[in-house]
């Protein structure tokens, strides 16, 4: 039986960043927030000396620890789903912080067409544009109304950048300047340029300058040394929940965060939730948590399974092709739809330097700024290249048809060390009726529940998105001078691999609570004091979603601020009726 | 971006170049009253007083090592095939070292020996099932389990194929084993041959390149071989520049407080 600890105002499942900031800004308007994070406690002290390329990134020091939990995978309902056993297989951030300290940095906002992408669609191609089995979404909200909470997330985060030449409208510059241009930029630039694209840095939460944000929490300049994204920045100079929001959140003396507490369920009854059923995983102990709203900001997978769980929400059916939870599952597939890799025989370039974020960019072919009429695919992508600085383990690029050991592979793997270069295109993933998660008949977590099983394939649709990716990638790889290029192979279906916090989804934002989970406040319909936040509100998986979580995420507290000053109720009122 | 690695690159002198983080502080306006946060302060104070130590590491070869036994493999015999096993994955060639001389071996027995060897971190419950055409880890076995069935079934089939063990095969026919154990017709109990073949080759990788710290990439050599400057503070100052930095590496010892 779990003991029943004392009321507050507010619980929050999760202390990444969604998770931290909602704790920061409930805490800092008086209001009593109790944390709940699975993991360990994080501080910059653990962080410090962290340059171990086999400990975080070969073996996953900062990942989720799979002995308790995993998710299972198939790619289609015919299919029996197997687990994702091991952490090359699956990987989340785990412990305070979460996938915010390990992440790359890239900051790139979601598109003006992605909140809208079903009515633009529609607007600009027609409604015979959108296959079957797509669900494609409109978020309920524009880009315009979520534009000051992107503000927001970037001025705490201390984003460093420079505008975007063809980009959306921005209520005011990057808080710090862009980062370091190196001669591998530049050369990526000139090409883009020359092929008629405008190339920009990338923005970036590694920053360019010590920045103090207006919370008063200081983030160091980025020392560009190369162990950043699967690491804690040595220096705490990368936008982090550790260096920002959870200490502010901590300073306000409203914030009890307690670590090593894994939440098993939301507690509900007739329409409001009442808290939630925790386990001290030091102890074994189970505690009930009672407040009076609930913000489940975990991981997308773990949000979904908690909805799951806890039976909120109609679950989603394929059959049916009605209910919410779990629909819309994306990003498994990976994150680069199209890439070309470039080697060069007579240039090197300082590949053991860099950072997560450190690169340039265009959005000629997003899907703000591509006509897609002509094209059989939906929507466009972002263009990437990176110097995330390349460690020997993680980094043996050799060309295609070289083998993967041997005499052959070792001569080439160190001949190439620091002649390479890639260019990625990075689309969202779509929503479609056969990709969904839901829970596993047979594999159980270690409390006993089920696990969260992933049903996904690659549509051809996807495929078509990635040889356009690798065409254009090719044509600039080739204007910058490279001797071999190779581009990605189409995969044919799903490899298994869920990695890099890359998963959306499946507790998705809308204005039709028959489509959708959560209103543009992150609110749920059914249970108007849960809050659930993170990229399982996104309709489409975007490619980069950590700014636009960052921005539901302020958003959703001033919702949450507003539902406790006013009284209950739904922050939004559901539309009447469906447009898909 | 000329290949500049014969030449002195007139940015020899910066922090790049030196191993201690003095230069570091100054670009972050520690030393000159910026703000941080006074565990960062620690850290690097700490740390500079201690390359002040160890910029006169010596060499010496002659020392024992003492941390090179078994810790994991009980049967001489089965580190006798992962040895040759390893070393045809990462030959010894004009670059430099195979994975012998790295100490790659012993970096995987001592992998083996701790909690990757024994997926503490991964889920390990049944039912195991199999899908065809799927390379994901599926066993129940652990890696240690894994790497014993891998290595004695290479030494049982070469004796079949060639009445001798693998270890004293000649390379050739060594390497024709190991692409068959690749390609799954060497058949394995409980687990998929790639699975083991993969394991194998991405722990030799590892051994190779790892920090010292882990008992492989012996007086960083991997890292030479790559032109790798291991585990530096900063290149803030060198990361524009237009020539390739060769850099002499750094280790954690010398880096972490």
């Amino acid at each position: 039986m779990a003991e029943k600890l004392d009321k507050v105002d507010v619980v929050v499942v999760g202390a990444g960043w969604a998770g931290g900031i909602t704790a920061a800004e409930l805490s800092k308007a008086g209001y009593k927030v109790v944390g709940l994070e699975r993991g360990k406690d994080k501080t910059v002290e653990d962080f410090i000396g962290a340059k171990d390329a086999l400990r975080y990134d070969a073996r996953f020091e900062m990942m989720e620890d799979h002995s308790v939990q995993t998710i299972t995978g198939r790619r289609n309902s015919d299919e029996e789903a197997i687990p994702l056993r091991t952490q090359d297989d699956n990987f989340e951030g785990n412990d305070v912080g979460g996938s915010g300290s390990h992440w790359s940095g890239v900051t790139h906002r979601a598109t003006q067409f992605d909140f809208e992408a079903h009515s633009k669609t529609i607007e600009k191609y027609g409604e015979d544009k959108i296959p079957d089995d797509m669900f494609l979404q409109d978020w309920g909200i524009t880009y315009d109304e979520l534009e000051e909470y992107y503000d927001k997330f970037e001025k705490m985060a201390g984003t460093s950048g420079e505008e975007d030449p063809l980009g959306a409208p921005r209520s005011s510059d990057y808080p710090t300047g862009p980062m370091k241009e190196t001669p591998a930029i530049k050369l990526f630039k000139e090409a883009a340029k020359n092929v008629g694209y405008h190339p920009f840095q990338i923005p970036s939460g590694n920053l360019s300058e010590q920045y103090e944000n207006p919370d008063g929490q200081t983030i160091n300049a980025c020392q560009y040394c190369s162990y950043c994204m699967m690491y804690g920045c040595d220096f705490g100079a990368k936008s982090d929940p550790v260096v920002t929001v959870i200490p502010t959140a901590k300073e306000s003396g409203n914030y009890d965060l307690r670590t090593n507490a894994y939440v098993r369920e939301v507690i509900h009854e007739d329409g409001k939730a009442s808290g939630v059923l925790y386990v001290d995983m030091k102890t074994g102990k189970e505690y009930e948590q009672p407040a009076d709203i609930v913000v489940v900001a975990a991981y997308t997978l773990s949000n979904v399974k908690l909805m799951l769980l806890s039976k909120i929400g109609e679950p989603y059916n394929p059959k049916t092709k009605k209910g919410v939870i779990g629909k819309n599952a994306g990003g498994f597939t990976g994150s680069s739809s199209g890439v070309a890799t470039g080697f060069f025989e007579d240039k090197k370039f300082n590949l053991a330097m860099g950072a997560g974020a450190l690169g340039g960019t265009f959005s000629d072919l997003d899907s703000d700024n591509l006509d897609t009429s002509d094209l059989n695919f939906i929507g466009g992508g972002i263009v990437e290249l990176r110097l995330r600085g390349e460690d020997p383990i993680g980094y043996n690029t050799v060309p295609e048809g070289t083998p993967a050991w041997g005499k052959e592979f070792k001569e080439k793997s160190i001949h190439y060390a620091n002649r390479n270069l890639a260019i990625h295109f990075k689309p969202p993933n779509y929503g479609w009726s056969f990709n969904y998660m839901d829970l596993d008949p047979t594999y159980k977590d270690s409390f006993g529940d089920p696990l969260l099983r992933v049903t996904m394939t690659i549509s051809d649709h996807e495929k078509n998105l990635r040889k356009f990716g690798n065409e254009k990638m090719s044509e600039v790889m080739e204007e910058m001078g490279a001797d071999i290029i190779d581009t990605e192979e189409i995969p044919d279906d799903w490899d298994f691999n869920q990695g890099g916090g890359e998963a959306g989804g499946g507790v998705i934002m809308g204005d039709d609570p028959e489509i959708s989970a959560v209103n543009n406040y992150c609110q749920v319909w059914d249970v108007d004091n849960l809050f659930v936040i993170g990229a399982s509100a996104l309709p489409q998986k975007i490619p980069q979603q950590t700014a636009t979580v960052g921005a539901f995420a302020y958003r959703a507290s001033e919702g949450i601020i507003k539902y406790l000053e006013d009284g209950e109720g739904l922050l939004v009122e559901p539309k009447e009726k469906s447009s898909t | 971006m000329v290949d500049n690695e014969n030449k002195t690159s007139p940015n020899n002198s910066n922090s790049a170049q030196d191993p201690s983080r003095r230069k570091f502080i100054k670009n972050t306006g520690i030393a000159t009253g910026g703000v941080v946060g006074g565990a960062l302060l620690g850290g690097l104070i700490g740390n500079s007083y201690k390359s002040d130590d160890t910029s006169t590491t010596k060499d010496d070869t002659s020392e024992r090592q003492y941390d090179e036994s078994r810790m994991f493999f009980t049967r001489f015999e089965d580190f006798k095939v992962l040895q040759q096993a390893t070393e045809r994955i990462f030959p010894e060639d004009d670059n430099g070292p195979g994975a012998i001389k790295l100490g790659v071996p012993y970096f995987i027995d001592k992998q083996l020996a701790g909690e990757f060897g024994s997926n503490k971190k991964d889920y390990m419950k049944a039912p195991s099932k199999d899908i065809e055409d799927v390379t994901t880890y599926q066993t129940l076995m652990n890696r240690g389990e894994v790497f014993i069935e891998g290595l004695r079934k290479l030494n049982t089939e070469s004796q079949n194929r060639h009445d001798t063990k693998f270890y004293d095969l000649e390379e050739a026919d060594q390497d024709a084993m190991l692409i068959d154990l690749e390609e799954g017709k060497i058949k394995l109990e409980a687990v998929k041959s790639n699975t083991f073949f993969e394991l194998l080759r991405q722990m030799t990788i590892e051994g190779a390149y790892a920090d010292p710290l882990y008992g492989g990439n012996r007086n960083m050599e991997g890292w030479k071989m790559r032109e790798h400057p291991g585990i530096r503070a900063s290149y803030i100052d060198v990361i524009e520049s237009e020539d390739f930095q060769k850099l002499d590496p750094i280790s954690l010892k010398d880096y972490q407080q």
